[in-house]
């Protein structure tokens, strides 16, 4: 069957672009395949992994079952937008300085789904990131790493010190 | 890249325009509102859809407020997060929210609509899997094939229910409105059903689920529900058995009014009837809530058709029953054997 296309204008990240894509296809498709955004990643593409997840309108939504004519003019927020200019975003800062990406595939997507939790809560306690964090998967490491990074930025996003904790083997001091 | 099919989408502003189209295309049409069950559906090719109708663009379908009969009124394209998120949903409806929270993982939640989960696809090991593993078994009943591979001597499908908002709005003797160009229609819930793996819905496929009503009379300061769900991952998994349990006391503290529904042992919420009158006016205690449950896991029959084994589903049930009905009544849910619990012996 012959595919209708659309024509529209999104607002990706604060920038309003107007990309003509099929009807049919998804936030996902359109994202890395007309804006050339490849940072948003296809894992399952079944809404069971959360590596495509973005935000519109603030909320962590899977852009693998997003249909982009659904979105209209509602802003699209993408792990491209979370850095201004050279400085990182809080959430990037604490990701890189835990190491709490390993392959990193999974990254852009918590990363979104974190920014969606600190936006709505300012000091999220630990059981409530796992929460937000608990429909996306990372395949490498535990999520240990993660949850700390995300508490790390909160403390950041509210303009206090924060520093990693020092790591340990079974207690003691790695460097030592 | 799993990319959708093509298909014509429309996207009405106004229900009769909806309900208009709907009747006027063809049978390959279909309904979406979050997406979240159709579009997976349509990627591994289970459905097929020459037409894709839209409701999100529709005026007055999503929204939560207070009927002036004191009851409560949800637009079905509402999302799931904003239903159980709404304060008057959490302070009057808790079990609703409690069985909303328990479905996928947040993303999910805050795409997925209260409508689109109440009329969710029903799911089967056999079915729910890649176009290639199904074409290596020559496909099922429910799509392309002719066998039910869960009981291959059965003439009907068995795929299972799994919506976990269902049997919680069963419990709680929610009524749905169905719109179509013929008019528009109020049931029960439970009507809207029936027990057909492939027909799972008694909705006419020209009728448009607009609205979700729940009385006032089934509120916190009327009754006491809760939902248990089972499954193997705290998140994102469908459930492989639920319970949903609403109980209605007298002053006295004897059950006045029951309702017990399971989810996911059968291709609709199924009641647990008998176990609901046992319970009619007596004053529930720990030993009654025992058989009570057990009367209520004989109606739960799971079969080869998701996660678990079928007989370790069917033995716990019996507890996720048991538990929801201590839960709902105040009492510990008392869900594991004490061996499992904190400070208990391991005798092994």
């Amino acid at each position: 069957m012959q595919a209708d296309t659309t024509t529209q204008t999104l607002d990706i990240n604060g920038e309003r672009r107007t990309v003509c894509f099929p009807s049919h296809h998804t936030l996902l498709e359109v994202l890395r395949e007309e804006c050339g955004l490849t940072g948003t990643k296809h894992g399952c593409e079944l809404g069971e992994c959360g590596a495509c997840t973005v935000l519109v309108d603030g909320e962590a939504v899977l852009s693998c079952l997003v249909l982009t004519a659904e979105v209209g003019e509602r802003p699209i927020e993408t792990v491209e937008g979370l850095q201004d200019g050279n400085a990182l975003h809080p959430l990037q800062t604490t990701f890189a300085d835990l190491g709490a990406a390993q392959c990193g595939y999974c990254t852009p997507g918590i990363l979104m789904a974190a920014k969606s939790l600190l936006a709505h809560n300012a000091a999220p306690s630990r059981p409530e990131i796992r929460e937000a964090l608990s429909g996306n998967l990372c395949r490498c490491t535990g999520y240990h790493k993660i949850v700390e990074a995300v508490e790390g930025a909160s403390v950041l996003l509210r303009g206090e010190a924060w520093e990693p904790e020092a790591e340990t083997i079974y207690g003691h001091d790695v460097d030592s | 890249m799993i990319r959708l099919p093509p298909f014509a989408y429309r996207r009405p502003t106004d229900l009769a325009d909806a309900a208009a189209m709907l009747a006027g295309e063809g049978p390959e049409t279909r309904l979406v509102a979050g997406g979240t069950d159709l579009w997976p559906n349509l990627k591994r090719r289970h459905q097929q859809a020459s037409t894709v109708i839209s409701l999100m663009g529709i005026q007055g379908l999503a929204g939560v407020e207070e009927t002036e009969d004191g009851g409560l009124r949800i637009g079905a394209t509402t999302p799931l997060s904003t239903v159980a998120d709404h304060p008057v949903v959490r302070w009057r409806y808790p079990g609703l929210s409690r069985a909303i929270d328990s479905i996928s993982s947040p993303p999910l939640r805050n795409m997925g609509t209260i409508g689109g989960n109440l009329c969710v696809d029903t799911r089967c090991t056999y079915y729910n899997q890649s176009e290639e593993w199904r074409r290596s078994i020559n496909y099922c009943m429910k799509a392309a094939g002719e066998i039910c591979w869960v009981a291959p001597s059965s003439p009907r499908c068995w795929a299972h229910s799994a919506s976990d908002s269902a049997p919680m709005l069963a419990a709680l003797e929610a009524e749905v409105e169905l719109v179509s160009t013929r008019g528009s229609r109020r049931i029960p819930l439970p009507q809207m059903y029936q027990d057909d793996g492939i027909e799972y819905l008694a909705k006419q496929p020209d009728e448009i689920l607009t609205t979700i009503y729940l009385p006032a009379t089934s509120d916190a300061a009327h009754c006491r529900s809760s939902f248990w769900k089972l499954r193997r991952r705290g998140s994102i998994d469908f459930a492989v058995m639920s319970t949903a349990t609403t109980l209605w006391l007298d002053g006295h503290g004897r059950v006045e009014r029951a309702a017990i529904y399971l989810g996911a042992v059968a291709s609709f919420p199924k009641p647990a009837d008998k176990a609901v009158e046992r319970l009619i006016g007596e004053i529930p205690t720990p030993e009654l809530l025992d058989q009570v449950s057990e009367l209520a896991r004989r109606k739960a029959t799971p079969m080869d058709n998701t996660d678990f084994q079928a007989q370790w589903r069917k033995a716990v049930a019996g507890k996720y029953i048991r538990a929801a009905l201590r839960e709902a009544l105040g009492m510990d849910p008392e869900l594991l054997a004490p061996k499992h619990q904190a400070g208990g012996t391991p005798t092994s």
